[in-house]
């Protein structure tokens, strides 16, 4: 792992080599700022191929914020990330930092997938085109391809016959699952999870964690989660780590995060969480 | 003067311009520019702005009366006050310039119909922008009023007008920026606004280019900044709430 | 006044002025429509301009909005009556001299470009109330910017926009009323002042006039809210436009549901 100084004088990471041991998300002294409002600073890990990642910690400690910064909804105020080991919004050139070409910003994105809090569905479209607007317009794929791939997804999640159906009609439950259908066909090596579940009524949060078990389960897809259902963390994540004040306050695997955590803070915010 | 062709005079008829002595002729002569402004101004002033803020300003009050009637008559008498607003809001002014025009030839100024016809014309907009603002006063002020035993009349004078109001000023101001660009609509009765102003300098002459741009630049020249203020003040207001 | 006395005799002329009129109320509807879709094309492309991330394209569009609604309607008419004209005669060879040689197209382009300033605002505003996540899906979706906008955002601010557009559209009908000035056109109002000789003011401009403006402005509200309808039963707010038209019992109209429960299908009116 490049220290800040190393950083500073050369290219922290092998460029365009993505061999297997390339990490897929490396963030490099990112720095986020709204206004004087400092989210994020010095923030530096990485994240493995297929390894799944849940950020957790009090809300405004910039863990969203992290997600947002992976799908380039927020702009970067300073430092690196590194998509397969390409920059995605700067790089380094000639001790510079500079701007990378909307070009290649647009080929890593289309390698990340997002599900909101909000499930964010198009009101203007059915569900079958919800799912297969992007794979047809943006990576290329035939009507017939799109629509295939489009109704097994909606096998997966459970929703065989409401291909045709518009969102609108859908409960909460049932759109957050077509949004995961959505994010899935675009075959994203890495999925942002943003608090999933916040939106939905207690009933149906148990069959949209299960959707995201099984994908967890039968694929490789790397995951960035953030949510407060510590239960789910715990069996779908390889790693979790703690935030607090835009820092990383303590990080491991979720067994030991979750029954023996060596932070006075992560022992508090869960305990407030879990109810102990 | 011929009153069948009141506008004619002023205006030529473009597709008889002759093009040899266009070509003649400079397309901006600076001299023309020069010696037209202060005429074109002059005419702004006198007419264009007084239209402008006496039309606002019988828009403003008149309003209100129609708001208030349409909001306290009874139901009949209520509905028709308001389609007559509507009548006259989703019809040209134009027509209604050339109707007053002649309705009351002789009896009238035209200047003062001028007025007269704009401030009512947008009296019509201006009363469901103060039916929104009334509406808008929360249910508890009028059952408060009632707890204290006020009168109606007061109630409206010193409870619901004062508070509905406020957020009706940025929208008075929208309103009086239309008209004030509507007032050329006055050159069909023959009233000397900037435009008629205009076309009466340059017509003689055959000079079109300058005492249009003049007219257009002074347009913009006084409606854009209005309109900055006029939207800083609803942003303004907008944060008050 | 003469109105009261005269009026059965008034039908008559009017019967035999009817041709004229009716020509006049022809000319009127297509300056309303022809400039109504010309105000609506750059409405949309300047909205869209003005609204977009590049300043390349946003400066543009706003000193065009600016100018072309801050100068007025009659300005605009003037300067492409007597100035545009100009460009043709000091360049003979110009090509499309046409245009200008039509004092009706003139009409038409000085109604589209001031109404079609006034409407990139409402299009610019409606673009801006697309809820955020909207715009953050199609990016998380990687669509390009037109694509997004095509195919996700402007579907949706199309029902956003409909209000504003359907004012406008009134205003540009009693706009046009101005085109009674320009020579070699004979309008609706135009046509109204000539038959203000054989009758009277009341007649002509009040009761035909005025009436017959009114029933026009009447027909673009009730046409737009139809397609306000439409654009909402669209994106699954409200019933669809068979089902308002519908006498049958009333469809129940179905709410958008904030707590997330299933939608029972409406049975009323659903006969498709």
């Amino acid at each position: 792992m490049p220290t800040p100084t190393e950083a500073a004088g050369t290219q922290p990471s092998p460029a365009a080599s993505s061999s297997a041991d390339t990490p897929v998300i490396e963030f490099v002294d990112v720095e986020k700022r709204f206004g004087d409002n400092v989210v994020l600073k010095d923030l530096n890990f990485q994240v493995a191929r297929g390894e799944r990642v849940t950020l957790i910690g009090p809300s405004g400690s910039g863990k969203t914020t992290i997600l947002r910064l992976v799908m380039t909804l927020e702009e970067l105020s300073g430092g690196y990330i590194y998509i397969d080991g390409q920059p995605l919004t700067h790089e380094q050139r000639g001790g510079k930092r500079v701007p990378v070409s909307k070009k290649q910003q647009k080929a890593l994105r289309t390698r990340i997938g997002m599900v909101f809090q909000q499930f964010n569905l198009f009101p203007n479209m059915t569900v079958l085109e919800n799912i297969t607007e992007a794979p047809i317009h943006v990576l290329g794929q035939t009507k017939a391809q799109a629509v295939q791939k489009a109704h097994s997804l909606l096998e997966q999640v459970g929703l065989p016959d409401k291909a045709d159906a518009h969102p609108t009609s859908l409960s909460g439950g049932q759109q957050q699952r077509v949004a995961i259908a959505r994010a899935l066909a675009m075959d994203p090596e890495i999925l942002l999870l943003d608090e999933v579940t916040s939106a939905l009524d207690p009933e149906v949060v148990g069959d949209v964690l299960n959707i995201l078990r099984e994908v967890a389960d039968t694929t490789n897809v790397t995951m960035l989660i953030v949510t407060h259902e510590m239960g789910f963390a715990r069996d779908v994540s390889h790693k979790v780590m703690m935030f607090d004040g835009g820092r990383v306050v303590e990080e491991g695997h979720p067994e030991q995060i979750f029954t023996n955590p060596s932070h006075e803070r992560t022992k508090k915010f869960l305990g407030a969480v879990l109810g102990h | 003067m011929s009153l069948e062709n009141l506008y004619a005079q002023e205006i030529d008829d473009p597709t008889l311009i002759d093009e040899e002595e266009v070509r003649r002729t400079p397309f901006w002569d600076w001299d023309v520019a020069i010696d037209a402004f202060p005429s074109i101004l002059e005419a702004f002033i006198k007419y264009t702005l007084l239209v402008t803020v006496l039309g606002t300003l019988i828009a403003a009050v008149l309003g209100l009366v129609i708001a208030v009637l349409i909001l306290t008559l009874p139901k009949p008498l209520a509905w028709i006050v308001k389609w007559l607003a509507n009548f006259i809001r989703m019809t040209p002014i134009v027509v209604q310039l050339i109707f007053v025009f002649w309705a009351f030839l002789g009896t009238i100024e035209p200047l003062t119909m001028g007025i007269i016809v704009f401030g009512v014309h947008y009296a019509t907009y201006m009363s469901e922008v103060y039916r929104a603002g009334i509406e808008s006063v929360p249910k508890g002020q009028w059952e408060a009023t009632t707890a204290l035993s006020m009168s109606p009349v007061r109630t409206w004078q010193k409870v619901v007008i004062p508070q509905a109001l406020r957020s009706t000023v940025p929208s008075l101001g929208n309103y009086a920026i239309s008209m004030f660009k509507d007032t050329p609509f006055l050159i069909v009765i023959g009233v000397a606004e900037m435009v008629t102003a205009a076309s009466a300098y340059g017509a003689p002459l055959s000079r079109h280019t300058e005492v249009y741009t003049i007219a257009g630049l002074i347009f913009l020249a006084a409606s854009y900044p209005t309109a900055v203020l006029v939207n800083r003040l609803e942003k303004r207001l907008a944060y008050a709430h | 006044m003469e109105f009261f006395e005269d009026w059965p005799g008034y039908f008559q002329v009017l019967w035999n002025w009817s041709d004229r009129l009716l020509d006049g109320l022809w000319v009127t509807i297509q300056l309303s429509i022809y400039g109504g879709l010309l105000a609506f094309v750059i409405a949309v492309a300047l909205g869209l301009m003005a609204g977009s991330p590049s300043l390349w394209l946003r400066a543009p569009a706003r000193v065009l909005i600016e100018v072309f609604r801050g100068i007025s309607l009659v300005v605009l008419l003037f300067w492409l009556m007597y100035i545009l004209p100009l460009l043709w005669m000091y360049n003979p060879g110009l090509p499309f001299r046409g245009i200008v040689e039509s004092t009706f197209l003139l009409g038409v382009f000085a109604l589209g470009l001031n109404y079609g300033a006034y409407g990139a605002e409402a299009v610019r505003a409606s673009l801006t109330t697309v809820p955020k996540g909207q715009w953050e899906a199609t990016t998380a979706l990687s669509m390009s910017w037109p694509h997004k906008i095509r195919r996700v955002i402007f579907p949706q601010a199309w029902a956003l926009m409909i209000p504003s557009l359907t004012n406008l559209w009134v205003h540009l009908l009693k706009g046009s009323a101005i085109a009674y000035v320009i020579p070699l056109v004979s309008d609706f109002t135009a046509q109204l002042n000539q038959l203000r000789r054989p009758t009277d003011i009341w007649f002509s401009h009040a009761f035909i006039g005025l009436v017959i403006y009114f029933l026009l402005a009447l027909v673009i509200t009730v046409f737009m809210q139809a397609l306000e309808a439409r654009a909402k039963h669209k994106l699954g707010r409200g019933p669809s436009l068979r089902e308002i038209l519908s006498p049958a019992p009333k469809a129940v109209i179905p709410e958008t549901s904030p707590a997330g429960q299933p939608q029972q299908k409406s049975t009323a009116g659903g006969e498709r």
